[in-house]
């Protein structure tokens, strides 16, 4: 037992006591939280610094405004409702089309059909609070729906598959592929069993991939092989992660985005307590990475510098 | 820095409890262990009399000094007579005085007694005893004895040793033989040798009183001699000349004054009556720092109305459970719902015993997951479908209690003693989670706060703990340097060693 915690201490293993006390408690000022927690205020800061983020097509904040569901997606043949305030993916609904005979009949990702009254009611539940984190009432978003870009076609199952970035003090430290399995039911969290490919920061290849804490070479529903994928836009991707800690003020940040066929890379949600599962994703604990940071830290270093760096020094062995 | 301040505290906090903890423990004689009971002796002493035709006035000498033994409480029982405690020329004096009386009388003096060998004689040095006046033929006889034992001794001990030997000599020399011609009591043994020592310069004096041992209904108190030998009194038998007490030797007064005196009454005689008993250590130790007047016991568990004492008995033992929470959230890595819904869980486990506890609330919590998807079909908005949960929750344990009832298992019952709130959030959590991360995370974490509470109902009812929290609430400041250090803990958690184990091998 303490053979493997001294392993796992060697090989620069961070643990959940240690993220929180040392990284999370220090770097994360709980009134920053906000910003990260709340989908609306994210999308709102990130927009105002010119990052690109997927189109807000409407905010319902009131049980009395669920009525209007119907008219704000009235123009959109795809959209995403998620409560503003949701964690690890928990209330996502992703609409991809709708019946053509009814228009009042929806196809979700996963190609079940189902009615306005059921989505009025999601949205009912994520207004009441069921989703947020405190139980509060919270809001809910209806934005575009991302349409990705083939690159990742092979290795997912329907839904979105995304790129979280850690990003500490401002320097991209690490980065995984969260890919949807039929298990995870097109969600992208790998705690309901998509798969997490890690990512060499200095190419922005995809390495083997994590399912359920196992290495994995193949994607579990078609066997496609997830390593030596070709991330697009990878420095574009490294530098819109390492612009987030200005966004956010967050010194410990995971960043969640996801490659648009058309738009290419948006930033789709931060979050101010990232998992630590992006280790094993990447077969290397990620301590060591956040020591060299603390090591080779510059406060004056713009974000594509910080970029670079990360490229330099965070090469897949 | 920060992290100096964390040490700092929880190094004040531990020593601030644990010293308070020792003192308690070590000077004030608290019991770490519950079934601790000192057994402590009441002796009773009843004065009878015939009451003359005028006012009565009675004297009783009652314990003074007690080497060995501290007093826990003394009353007298005297109905219509006056009382009063005064000192007098050989210690306490009892006084009872009443203007008139018809009939045989009887008093009553009751000390209650516990050994406790910190307790020593803490008397004064006396003077050397004047030399007695004693008429021929006798002061020959006794200036001879004196040199011829003086003779034959080194220190006070040993002459007193060899002068008891001599008195009880069977075939006693001459001048022993005139001394003893009159002796036929202990007392008056010990008298003659009182005389003897103060002929050698010894202060000497009588003891009396009663070897403690059971129940005694009609104990005669015993006599030895006292001298000093201008350090300490130490203590010889008269028959024997061996020195020391007997085992559980009680003291009740000292001096060749009579026990009792009564003005106005005859036929005196007093009766001892001894009984053992056992109390609680607490309540002794209790007494004996309010004697000693010790400030902290004001501010005690024990100086709280028994209600409200029974109250903070159940209330003390939550940081116990709060500990355990600790221990398996941060140190072994379980997930369970809310932070300390366990612990609140494991209360009511306290009511209902474990298994049926576990039994009760798996059953309630599944019925309760069953009717909450069925609530999910309507549709209903958050607040009115918890409070719809709420009242399912109500109707079921009710439903449980009389179904039990009828099946004649009284268990069920206690079903009412869930938290029926808390009972109700798990269910919503539950069912949330179901839904959104599946039923496998939605079970493993209905178990990790299962298992959490039952080891906070196991480590909040283990009886020494309970008492040691009690007892010593001070524990707790412990148990907070404890969670304040454990709030500092950066290693990996028990679980995470699994977790991560693919990473241990490169």
């Amino acid at each position: 037992m303490f053979a493997v915690a001294k392993r796992l201490r060697a090989a620069g293993v961070l643990g959940l006591n240690q993220r929180n006390s040392e990284f999370i408690m220090r770097l994360n000022p709980r009134k920053y939280y906000p910003r990260v927690d709340d989908k609306v205020l994210t999308k709102e800061l990130a927009m105002a610094a010119g990052m690109a983020v997927p189109e807000l097509y409407g905010v319902i904040r009131h049980q009395g405004e669920v009525r209007r569901f119907a008219e704000i997606v009235d123009a959109r043949a795809s959209f995403v409702v998620k409560p503003a305030q949701g964690s690890g993916g928990d209330g996502i609904t992703v609409v991809t089309g709708r019946s053509k005979r009814k228009r009042d009949t929806f196809r979700l990702a996963s190609g079940v059909l189902t009615t306005r009254d059921e989505i009025e009611h999601h949205i009912s539940n994520i207004v009441g609070g069921q989703y947020s984190l405190s139980g509060n009432p919270d809001t809910a978003l209806i934005e575009y729906c991302v349409m990705f870009d083939p690159v990742f076609d092979e290795v997912s199952y329907q839904g979105v598959p995304d790129i979280r970035v850690i990003v500490y003090r401002g320097y991209p430290s690490m980065a995984m592929v969260r890919l949807p399995t039929r298990a995870s039911d097109g969600k992208a969290n790998l705690h309901q069993g998509a798969v997490g490919a890690g990512v060499d920061m200095s190419t922005g290849q995809t390495l083997t991939g994590v399912h359920h804490n196992d290495h994995v070479d193949e994607h579990p529903d078609n066997g496609a092989l997830i390593a030596g994928l070709e991330i697009p836009q990878w420095d574009f991707i490294l530098e819109s992660a390492a612009r987030c800690y200005e966004v956010t003020g967050l010194g410990y940040l995971g960043v969640d985005m996801v490659i648009d066929r058309d738009l290419g890379p948006l930033i789709l949600e931060m979050n101010a307590r990232p998992g630590l599962n992006i280790q094993i994703a990447n077969s290397t604990g990620i301590l060591s990475r956040l020591r060299r940071i603390d090591a080779i830290f510059a406060a004056h270093e713009t974000p594509a510098e910080r970029a670079a760096v990360a490229k330099r020094e965070f090469r897949a062995a | 820095m920060k992290h100096k301040t964390v040490y700092v505290l929880a190094l004040l906090l531990a020593a601030a409890g644990l010293s308070l903890f020792l003192y308690k423990w070590q000077l004030l004689g608290f019991p770490i262990t519950e079934d601790r009971e000192t057994p402590v002796w009441t002796i009773e002493a009843a004065v009878h009399f015939e009451s003359g035709p005028g006012s009565i006035k009675v004297n009783l000498l009652v314990p003074t000094l007690t080497p060995g033994f501290r007093v826990l409480n003394e009353n007298p029982v005297s109905r219509e007579y006056g009382f009063n405690l005064n000192y007098g020329s050989s210690g306490r004096e009892a006084q009872w005085a009443v203007r008139r009386a018809d009939g045989p009388q009887a008093l009553y003096y009751r000390v209650s007694v516990y050994q406790d060998p910190r307790s020593e004689q803490s008397d004064t040095t006396p003077p050397f005893p004047p030399a007695p006046v004693i008429e021929e033929p006798f002061k020959t006889a006794v200036d001879v004895i004196v040199s011829d034992v003086r003779e034959q001794s080194a220190d006070t001990a040993s002459f007193t040793t060899e002068l008891l030997h001599r008195l009880n000599d069977r075939s006693p020399d001459p001048n022993v033989q005139l001394l003893m011609s009159n002796v036929s009591s202990s007392t008056q043994l010990v008298e003659t040798a009182t005389t003897l020592l103060a002929a050698a310069r010894i202060p000497a004096r009588m003891v009396h009183g009663f070897p403690l041992a059971g129940r005694q209904r009609n104990a005669p108190p015993v006599t030895f001699l006292e001298i000093h030998d201008g350090d300490q009194w130490r203590y010889f038998n008269p028959r024997t000349g061996a020195e020391g007490l007997p085992p559980h030797f009680f003291i009740w007064w000292r001096g060749n004054e009579p026990l009792v005196g009564v003005e106005g009454g005859s036929s005196v005689r007093v009766d001892f009556a001894i009984q053992q008993n056992h109390v609680d250590a607490v309540a002794i130790a209790r007494t004996h720092a309010s004697q000693d007047d010790i400030r902290i016991l004001d501010f005690s568990l024990y100086s709280l109305p028994i209600q409200t004492q029974a109250v903070y008995s159940v209330l003390l033992m939550i940081p116990i459970g709060a500990l355990v929470m600790v221990l398996m959230r941060n140190f072994v890595g379980i997930e369970a719902f809310g932070t300390f819904m366990p612990v609140l869980i494991a209360l009511a486990f306290r009511e209902t015993q474990l298994l049926w506890g576990i039994i009760l609330f798996t059953l309630l919590v599944a019925l309760g997951l069953t009717i909450r998807f069925l609530l999910e079909r309507l549709r209903l908005l958050l607040v009115p479908r918890l409070a719809s949960v709420l009242i399912v929750v109500v109707m079921l344990m009710l439903l449980i209690s009389i179904v039990s009832n009828k099946l004649g298992m009284d268990t069920g019952l206690s079903v009412a003693l869930f938290p029926m709130v808390i009972i109700a959030m798990t269910i919503e959590r539950m069912s949330v989670m179901w839904e959104e991360r599946g039923p496998a995370d939605a079970l493993r974490a209905a178990f990790g706060s299962l298992l959490t509470a039952v080891f906070s109902y196991i480590a909040m009812g283990l009886n020494w703990l309970e008492h040691l929290i009690i007892t010593f609430p001070e524990l707790l400041l412990v148990v907070l340097a404890f969670v304040v250090l454990a709030g500092r803990y950066t290693g990996y958690r028990l679980l995470e060693l699994t977790r991560f184990k693919v990473l241990a091998k490169g």
